[in-house]
């Protein structure tokens, strides 16, 4: 049900992706691009911007570059050019930073993704090469410039307007992480950085075609914050719409504390960049072996698995869906999948019981492998336990790391599927529940939960469930 | 003659048979360079500790019987533009009187690598933006051949530090005629090489794709010594090109038979200084008698290569310098704002001609205005340099002057910036098209003031240059000529 808000305005949506590359040196120089706590120890002449310092360019940021740009279906540019974005601010040791603008590496891709299990299509306009600028520090009197991040390698992707809804965004941004971390090209993390996201919003009417003016948000770190950041901006929009008002175009920053986005800028404010072709730097040629080797080099990515992983072990879209988020959770689901001969069983442990213990972006820290959730489920498909005491011995299994078979031995876990046994057992609950078998006979037909019950608490558990339910019902059924 | 006053090529040879030490060689040098520095301004630094340090070391190698380069052991000096590692380095800025470069730059490794001896730092025009060694933080550089004109610049210091034997050869930069003009006005030997023929990194950039370090000798021979020495690919600059260097000394010859030279209508415009024009036709009738063709071409171009030149190296320029912020290095002004910081570190920082060139180039790039100015001239350089392609396909070596006039007094073109930037009106366009030009003597006017003979190459052809300029060096005596200091 549409509000008449939404009704009346649709909201235009575009984000600017941008991610660290997983390279071991910066994009310029030979720096280190590792993580370390103390300011300043991965610097150079170059990164620094000191004076007659010339950038070169690292080869490996362009095949990282490239395979995301592949995966997303763009077409790369045989000729690509850099090019100088001036502006200043101490964090940018240049007073430029080294980026592309005309003639970028990549253009023209696009990615699925899932709204209300229906796929919708958003375009990439462009992937690009930059360089990240160092990070300011603020004191209590003094701020101070740490140049380790400097000159790290980062791809811009920029989509075109197509997303609608903060939700389809949360998607989108989600996707390009999942792509990023298949290929290896990026870790993809918003809290620590490598990846970040402005988002472009605007609103116009239902049915004007002519775009409206939009805002800038920038400075969100989170998935949950994007959307938020949305979701505020398009009421905040709307607002002044309705009112008669126009909305400036401008800058925004988002304040997580409040939930809400504030100007940062104006138009007039906005920097002219001046940009033009790096001089330093000659263009990139590449050529088509070049493309056609890193494209051989793609790993199956996430939309292609989810298809496969539906056809060949019979799983719903949804299903599918999750279990490819991550590679190694998709990697730990078919071995899971193949130990135990189940794929549709090892599903759904994984989804409901296994990522409430470990999150899906961890799999390789999981206490349980994937071997022994295999056999877990092998255990229940072949009648040795029953699927609630499996559920015992899965936590037994998280514990202690051990495999679930001998588990099951050491605790003597076994289902008893012996008919005599569970018969006596049957016979001794309902003589001694004389009471509630009138009852039952009577008509009170939830007695037979209780019942069963009983017949669990006697054989602790153990007893096949449904042996017993066939035993109790024909042993009901017979004294009358 | 005085020791000093000998050249490269012939202090190599008294090094090698032991004739005389570097440490005496670079005493004498050192005692040159106190006696007429005051009067001439050219030496901002001079590393005199280092420089004897230096000559000892290599007088103990030869004396150990080691293989030595032509340049071991002889008395250099350099452009204050080129980053000499624990020696301070200033571009001759107040924005970097206190930078001191913790690297050398790839030339400054070569030089050492074949022991070169440092005598000191260059004086020149502030961050290499000038036409007379006027625009220095430390003062006007004077010319040695009348103190009271200009050495032309923007390595002033470079010409006429080697003009006054104060050293053996010296390196400078050229980015629209800074080594090539300087020559010419101070009666030596200029050299520009092929734009990516030597490397740039270490060097302070101006404009980018334009800048090229280039060396000044007393002879053509020593200035193809003093090259062979840097040029070259290095990994550390992208720009510079990935060929072979050849041996320059076969190509030297003592005639022009088998050249054909090209004169360009273009180059002998109105405006010209006569004595100068004079000069030079006599100097192409010279080369005539060598041996050589002389044909005429035509660079149709050639108006359009300063305005071209000075929206190209002023926008290159304006993005080079925004890192001289105060924030990282060199003179930072006291403020409480991080915009009055940049605003007053700049300010007092850069000196006038300085901004003026940043922002003419902030101007061409700015929005609104890229199409019409940076863009627009990136296309008439295509022009430009087509032209001079176009024109080799008919000769080897255009010739032409090397400057409009010959030393104008110190002041005179100062207040007049679009004056002083035609200065460089002949040798600009080889800047553009990013092909060598060599300088030498040919001449002075009745005031006894040097007068200079530009040849112009294809790319990577400096051999050809070597070639010519060597033939008519050897049947002239311009060169011999020194100044009365």
């Amino acid at each position: 049900m549409k509000t008449p808000r939404e009704d009346r305005f649709e909201a235009v949506i575009g984000l600017e992706v941008h991610a660290q590359l997983r390279t071991k040196s910066k994009i310029f120089c030979g720096c280190s691009t590792e993580f370390v706590s103390e300011e300043n120890v991965h610097v150079c002449p170059v990164c620094a911007g000191l004076p007659g310092t010339l950038p070169v360019l690292n080869r490996k940021a362009v095949d990282f570059a490239m395979k995301m740009a592949l995966a997303v279906h763009c077409q790369i540019n045989e000729t690509s050019i850099f090019a100088r974005k001036n502006y200043f601010y101490p964090d940018l040791p240049k007073g430029y930073q080294i980026s592309q603008y005309d003639k970028p590496l990549a253009e023209e891709g696009w990615v699925e993704i899932q709204t209300d299990h229906q796929s919708k299509k958003i375009r990439i306009q462009r992937v690009h090469m930059e360089e990240d600028a160092g990070k300011n520090v603020h004191g209590k009197r003094e701020s101070y410039v740490n140049l380790n991040r400097a000159g790290i390698p980062l791809i811009e992707i920029v989509s075109y307007p197509d997303l609608a809804t903060a939700e389809e965004a949360s998607q989108y941004l989600k996707k390009l992480r999942s792509i990023l971390r298949y290929t290896g090209v990026s870790d993809g993390n918003m809290e620590e950085g490598n990846l970040r996201c402005d988002v472009n919003v605007s609103l116009r009417q239902r049915a004007d075609m002519k775009l409206g003016t939009r805002a800038e948000i920038k400075n969100i770190n989170s998935f949950r914050f994007v959307e938020k950041a949305i979701d505020f901006e398009i009421q905040r929009q709307a607002e002044i719409l309705e009112g008669g008002n126009q909305v400036i175009q401008e800058t925004r920053l988002f304040d997580a504390n409040r939930g809400e986005t504030f100007s940062m800028r104006s138009k007039e404010e906005a920097h002219d960049y001046r940009y033009f072709p790096e001089p330093d730097l000659i263009s990139l040629e590449i050529e088509k072996s070049w493309i056609e080797d890193l494209r051989s080099q793609l790993p199956e990515l996430p939309d292609e698995k989810a298809k496969r992983f539906a056809a060949q072990y019979q799983l719903p879209q949804y299903d599918a869906a999750l279990l490819v988020q991550e590679k190694e959770l998709a990697e730990y689901y078919e071995e899971a999948a193949s130990a135990s001969h189940q794929p549709k069983l090892a599903g759904n442990w994984i989804l409901t019981e296994l990522l409430r213990v470990v999150s899906a972006d961890q799999i390789e820290t999981s206490p349980i492998s994937s071997k022994h959730l295999g056999e877990l489920i092998q255990l229940i498909t072949s009648g040795v336990i029953s699927g609630k005491i499996a559920k015992t011995v899965f936590e037994k299994m998280r514990i202690s790391r051990q495999s679930p078979k001998i588990i099951v031995e050491k605790e003597g876990l076994r289902q008893v599927s012996d008919e005599g046994v569970v018969i006596k057992a049957v016979e001794k609950v309902l003589t001694e529940r004389k009471g509630e078998v009138e009852k039952y006979r009577a008509g009170n037909e939830k007695l037979f939960g209780f019942f069963v019950g009983q017949i669990m608490k006697l054989t602790e558990g153990k007893a096949n469930p449904a042996l017993v339910n066939q035993i109790l019902k024909k042993k009901l059924a017979e004294k009358k | 003659m005085s020791v000093y006053e000998l050249s490269l090529s012939e202090l190599s040879q008294k090094l090698s048979k032991k004739e005389i030490s570097s440490r005496e060689l670079t005493a004498i040098v050192l005692k040159r360079i106190q006696d007429t520095n005051a009067a001439l301004n050219t030496f901002v630094m001079i590393t005199e500790e280092e420089a004897l340090a230096d000559a000892k070391r290599v007088d103990e190698k030869r004396g150990r019987g080691e293989l030595l380069s032509p340049l071991a052991g002889i008395p250099i000096a350099l452009k204050d533009i080129f980053l000499t590692k624990g020696i301070k380095t200033t571009c001759c800025s107040k924005i970097l009187s206190n930078f001191v470069p913790p690297y050398d730059a790839t030339v400054v490794r070569r030089l050492k690598e074949n022991d070169y001896v440092l005598v000191g730092k260059l004086n020149m025009d502030e961050f290499a933006m000038g036409s007379s060694n006027e625009n220095s933080y430390y003062g006007a550089v004077k010319n040695p051949w009348d103190l009271e004109r200009i050495p032309g610049g923007s390595s002033g210091g470079s010409a006429a530090a080697v003009s006054a034997s104060q050293c053996i050869g010296s390196y400078g930069t050229d980015t629209g005629g800074s080594v090539r003009q300087p020559a010419a006005l101070c009666s030596v030997v200029g050299l520009k090489p092929t734009y990516g023929r030597v490397s740039r990194y270490g060097i302070i950039a101006f404009a980018s794709s334009l800048d090229q370090v280039g060396p000044f000798g007393k002879t053509v021979e020593d200035t193809a010594l003093l090259l062979q020495a840097v040029a070259g690919c290095d990994p550390l600059d992208s720009t510079s090109a990935n060929l072979p260097v050849p041996d320059y000394a076969k190509f030297f010859k003592n005639d022009a038979k088998g050249l054909t030279v090209g004169i360009a209508k273009e180059y002998f415009t109105e405006g010209m200084q006569k004595e100068v024009e004079r000069s030079v036709r006599d100097a192409i009738d010279q080369i005539k008698k060598l041996g050589a063709k002389i044909i005429d071409v035509s660079l149709p171009h050639t108006p359009y290569a300063i305005p071209t030149y000075y929206i190209i190296a002023t926008a290159e320029a304006s993005s080079n310098l925004a890192r001289y912020d105060g924030v990282k290095y060199g003179y930072r002004a006291k403020a409480e704002t991080l915009l009055e910081m940049y605003r007053k570190t700049r300010g007092e920082g850069f000196g006038k001609e300085v901004k003026r060139r940043i922002m003419l180039g902030t101007f061409a790039l700015s929005s609104g205005y890229y199409e019409a100015y940076y863009k627009k001239a990136g296309q008439v350089r295509t022009l430009i340099k087509n032209d001079f392609h176009d024109a080799f396909k008919k000769c080897d070596v255009i010739v032409t002057p090397a400057s409009p006039s010959t030393a104008f007094k110190l002041g005179e073109k100062i207040e007049d910036p679009l004056q002083m930037y035609l200065s460089d009106i002949f040798t600009i366009s080889a800047n553009l098209a990013g092909i060598p030009g060599l300088v030498l003597p040919c001449g002075f006017d009745r005031k006894g003031l040097p007068i200079g003979l530009q040849l112009l190459a294809p790319h990577f052809k400096e051999e050809s240059l070597f070639h010519l300029a060597h033939a008519y060096e050897k049947s002239t005596e311009w060169h011999l000529r020194k100044p009365a200091l």
